[in-house]
């Protein structure tokens, strides 16, 4: 299956090479958009010391962090959007009939390496942080657990967005709410929110564990909101739960296609 | 080979639930060659998504080389071959040749069995000048011809046609009829093809099937198909007559 997805990539790749242009402008741009949220925090903090009660290096820590995974997931799942065009143009069908899941192709179609570049540029952010921050080393081991734990929860969420796809044909913008919406929400400390959107955030969509609940823990603070300390360590379990919701929807979604008249 | 027990589809429009298909029950064997004719909207391409597992049936049952298509559709998907007239399912701005490659990995055939066959369907089809042209520089008949090889590389026991001849010229569409009687004939590939050409039909099909209305209106030989109508001569005719007859 992974060997599968690699082939699509490449194939992909290969196809896109046929407009140069496009890919060197993506390129750029991807970068320059990247570029501005970094710009952002820095510009707040030329103004204070520290946001919410976080220094600009842990803001960054977290930034940098919930970016890696976004950046990740934005570069080798984010392609699943395009299945609102797919099935209202029926193409969707050609999908189907291959020996291949849908999910592999669909998250690998049209793929554009274009995207790799910010990947790069958000670990250079997390890199910068970690290395200008004193962490204690004892807690690094959750650096990469949570970069992961993120993956898998802003894959579910393109996932979810593109089941969604099926019933709401008309409105792939509301998923986009969900997978872009968390990525801003994640940029920042959760604690310049307002509790209850936090606790909405923790306990109903688990997106606090993608940079908070662990990065608090990798930074050795206590929550702002006074959760308890184990907290800190669910997120594989809340990323595998939604994962597996998000599978049953995307099986569920796959069912119920109409696919268009001819 | 292909099973069908009184299979049922229908979709909410709005308020309303449209029938595209009711009823619906047949058998076609392994090395058959069956046309299955119907008007616009009659639920042909209803059925066809439903063999593939494109569409899951909202009531009956079926069953493709021994497999339940909504369920089993990636497994299904290697021992069957789909063409869409209207729709390629190559790779656009890729040349032949690596869309072909790529089936070759998604459906795991190897090498030799691979090179042989593709040597086989190149020369059958014709497709030596244009192997190396991007997908979206080909023509309706040339790209009709990849899609045809494509479909048919993983050597599949089944090849489901969804008008496979719709935009061709007359050559063209000789060209493909000759090549889907002989996988029919020499591999004993069993087809089942929808189509409006009635000339595809009178050159292809040993059997018939007609549906209307989501129904099965006639399931026969081609010559049992021209008993309907005394005394109409053409097939034309005779299919104009069975599709206004049943419309009722």
């Amino acid at each position: 299956m992974v060997r599968t997805y690699f082939l699509l990539l490449w194939t992909w790749t290969r196809a896109a090479a046929a407009y140069p242009a496009s890919f060197a402008l993506m390129t750029l741009l991807g970068f320059v958009t990247a570029g501005i949220d970094v710009a952002v925090i820095l510009i707040v903090f030329a103004n204070t010391t520290t946001l919410a009660g976080f220094s600009r290096e842990e803001v960054l820590f977290l930034y940098g962090a919930a970016s890696l995974s976004f950046t990740i997931c934005d570069t080798f799942v984010s392609n699943i959007d395009r299945i609102s065009q797919h099935i209202k143009a029926g193409t969707l069908d050609t999908f189907l009939i291959r020996p291949v899941g849908a999910w592999i192709q669909l998250t690998a179609d049209r793929f554009n390496a274009n995207r790799v570049g910010r990947i790069i540029q958000s670990a250079l952010v997390l890199g910068y942080a970690i290395a200008a921050l004193d962490l204690d080393w004892r807690r690094a081991w959750m650096i990469p657990v949570m970069v992961v734990t993120g993956v898998v929860i802003f894959a579910a969420l393109w996932t979810f967005g593109g089941a969604m796809q099926f019933v709401l044909t008309d409105a792939p913008e509301v998923a986009n709410a969900f997978t872009y919406g968390t990525q801003q929400l994640s940029q920042y400390p959760f604690s310049i929110y307002a509790r209850d959107l936090v606790k909405g955030v923790t306990y109903v969509l688990p997106l606090a564990f993608i940079n908070w609940q662990p990065g608090l823990y990798a930074l050795s603070r206590d929550d702002p909101f006074g959760t308890p300390e184990f907290m800190r360590f669910l997120g594989p379990a809340a990323a595998l739960v939604l994962a597996l919701l998000a599978a049953l929807a995307w099986r569920q979604g796959i069912r119920h296609y109409r696919s268009t008249g001819s | 080979m292909i099973e069908l027990d009184r299979v049922g589809r229908s979709f909410k429009v709005k308020r309303n639930v449209v029938h595209a298909v009711q009823d619906l029950s047949f058998t076609v064997s392994a090395g058959e060659f069956v046309g299955y004719l119907g008007p616009n909207g009659a639920g042909k391409s209803t059925t066809i998504k439903m063999l593939c597992g494109i569409l899951t049936p909202t009531s009956g049952k079926v069953r493709v080389a021994g497999l339940d298509p909504s369920r089993r559709r990636t497994a299904l998907a290697r021992r069957i071959g789909v063409v869409f007239g209207q729709r390629t399912t190559l790779w656009w701005d890729l040349p032949l040749t690596d869309s072909f490659q790529l089936i070759r990995h998604l459906y795991r055939v190897d090498r030799a069995s691979f090179r042989t066959r593709l040597d086989e369907l190149a020369e059958t089809l014709d497709l030596g000048g244009f192997l190396r042209t991007p997908v979206r520089q080909l023509s309706l008949g040339q790209r009709m011809r990849g899609d045809l090889a494509a479909a048919l590389l993983h050597a599949p026991e089944v090849l489901v046609l969804d008008e496979p001849t719709i935009g061709l010229d007359v050559v063209s569409k000789a060209g493909i009829r000759a090549f889907l009687r002989r996988v029919n004939t020499e591999q004993g590939t069993t087809v089942l093809l929808t189509t409006h050409d009635l000339g595809d039909i009178e050159r292809l099909c040993r059997r018939v099937m007609v549906i209307d209305h989501g129904r099965l209106g006639f399931d026969g030989t081609l010559d049992d198909l021209m008993a309907t109508a005394p005394g109409r001569s053409s097939l034309e005719d005779v299919v104009t007559h069975l599709y206004t007859g049943t419309t009722s």
